[in-house]
């Protein structure tokens, strides 16, 4: 991984910022002296009173404003092609894998004709993608190396090599297209701490936690349980076999996030996944038609009119409280 | 350790500043890294650090405020001090908390020299 962006350090994006580096090199001078100020040094040798030569220079620019920027290219990119992206975030072994091709299998079914691709990041190798692969569904394998997410960059190249490796929906696409609807599931590295921060561009966030794991993990870490729209609890089938308390674990999570939504399924037995098909047909008529705005969405608008009210009440309270006075 | 990419970001944005406004040394740069950010602010810093030589980070005094985690509580009707997601609100106990400050991860401005 680049460290300046975090893209694939061999990408084209790679090759330009490289440059930029390299050019600055002239314009940029560092002193490698002991940071004291030196007035004079500029091209009048002299140092005018009130004519510093230092001075500020006010940014309030948002750190991750460059991936935010291209996640927001994505978002469109998603859009104008009829894609809704899921961006699947989990520690390592929580099913991840196992739960997407058991998707796949039951959306062929369920949803006959329904276009699913697969982005895959991993640190190293393509055992995913040809896990993937082996459903029939397009998969783009993305090895960040030593990185340990994925961001926007990295996801708006796989996206562009998806398309160029699959003509044939592509073509279909922009030729006679059905209703053009299609599924993109991100899997992000096994990391429950630091693809919280990144935007892909995604639709949602999806948590999964396996009842092998512990129940207080939405607790031990929140950024990623308060990110996320959809909890899925997996591997339920080994339930009896483990100590995990269902309730508490939901309501840690409802602790860091009160309106995340809330799945139990077994990727293995399959049971629970009728309801996680359900989600998925609301997530992409979501998605599709605007005025039908995913549930939590609506929740969280009603929470902040519920807040702006109470506000609202005080200010009321306050000045009749200036006004008698 | 995803702060080695966040410091990647701010030397960018550092960087692409350098071009646009032409300043030739970086003397000191301040960031914000609010308590909700999801950003542990010593390994940032010491991702700068590992950064710095032979950027124009160089030699910089780097400042990094941390903005007090606040969110709305529900059941009190008031803006409470939390200092991580999960936390109760301290006046109620409840945990309907929704977030509203302390998210912050901003450049906001740095002092240069134009020798």
């Amino acid at each position: 991984m680049c460290v300046v962006c975090g893209c694939s350090g061999n990408s084209p994006a790679h090759a330009r910022h490289v440059q930029t580096h390299a050019g600055e090199a002239g314009v940029v001078q560092v002193n490698p002296g002991n940071g004291d100020l030196h007035f004079g040094a500029g091209a009048a040798r002299v140092s005018v009173p009130g004519m510093s030569q230092a001075r500020a220079i006010k940014l309030e620019t948002d750190i991750l404003g460059a991936n935010n920027r291209v996640a927001q290219q994505n978002r469109a990119h998603f859009e104008a092609h009829g894609v809704t992206a899921l961006n699947l975030v989990s520690s390592p072994g929580s099913g991840k894998t196992t739960l997407l091709c058991a998707t796949i299998e039951a959306l062929k079914k369920h949803a006959p004709g329904l276009r699913v691709a697969v982005i895959e990041g991993d640190q190293q190798t393509s055992f995913d993608a040809d896990r993937i692969r082996a459903t029939g569904a397009p998969a783009i394998q993305v090895n960040t190396g030593k990185g340990c997410h994925l961001d926007a960059p990295m996801v708006s190249e796989a996206f562009a090599q998806l398309h160029s490796h699959d003509h044939h929906s592509h073509d279909h696409h922009h030729g006679n297209h059905d209703d053009g609807h299609s599924l993109l599931f991100i899997e992000n590295v096994g990391n429950l701490v630091c693809p919280a921060v990144w935007d892909l561009g995604e639709a949602a966030k999806v948590a999964i936690l396996s009842v092998t794991e512990g129940e207080d993990k939405p607790l031990k870490y929140p950024d990623m349980f308060a990110a996320a729209q959809l909890m899925i609890l997996n591997k339920t089938d080994l339930l009896p076999h483990v100590k995990f308390d269902v309730a508490r674990c939901i309501a840690l999570a409802r602790r860091v996030n009160p309106t995340i939504e809330i799945l139990q399924l077994s990727a293995t037995t399959g049971e629970g996944m009728d309801a996680w098909l359900h989600w998925l047909d609301h997530a992409m008529g979501a998605h599709h038609h605007h005025h039908d705005e995913p549930v939590s969405e609506e929740a969280a608008l009603r929470q902040r009119v519920q807040q702006l009210e109470a506000e609202l009440a005080q200010a009321q309270a306050a000045l009749t409280t200036r006004s008698a006075a | 350790m995803h702060e080695a990419s966040l410091a990647g970001g701010v030397l960018q944005l550092v960087e692409d500043t350098a071009v646009r406004e032409g300043f030739s040394r970086l003397l000191s740069l301040r960031l914000e890294a609010g308590q909700l950010a999801g950003v542990d602010v010593r390994a940032l810093r010491f991702a700068l650090e590992s950064l710095a030589p032979g950027t124009v980070l160089e030699g910089a005094e780097i400042q990094i405020e941390e903005p007090p985690g606040q969110a709305w509580c529900m059941g009190c009707a008031q803006t409470v001090s939390i200092a991580q997601r999960g936390d109760a609100c301290p006046s109620c106990g409840s945990y309907q908390l929704q977030p509203t400050g302390g998210m912050e991860l901003r450049v906001i401005d740095m002092q240069v020299s134009d020798d």
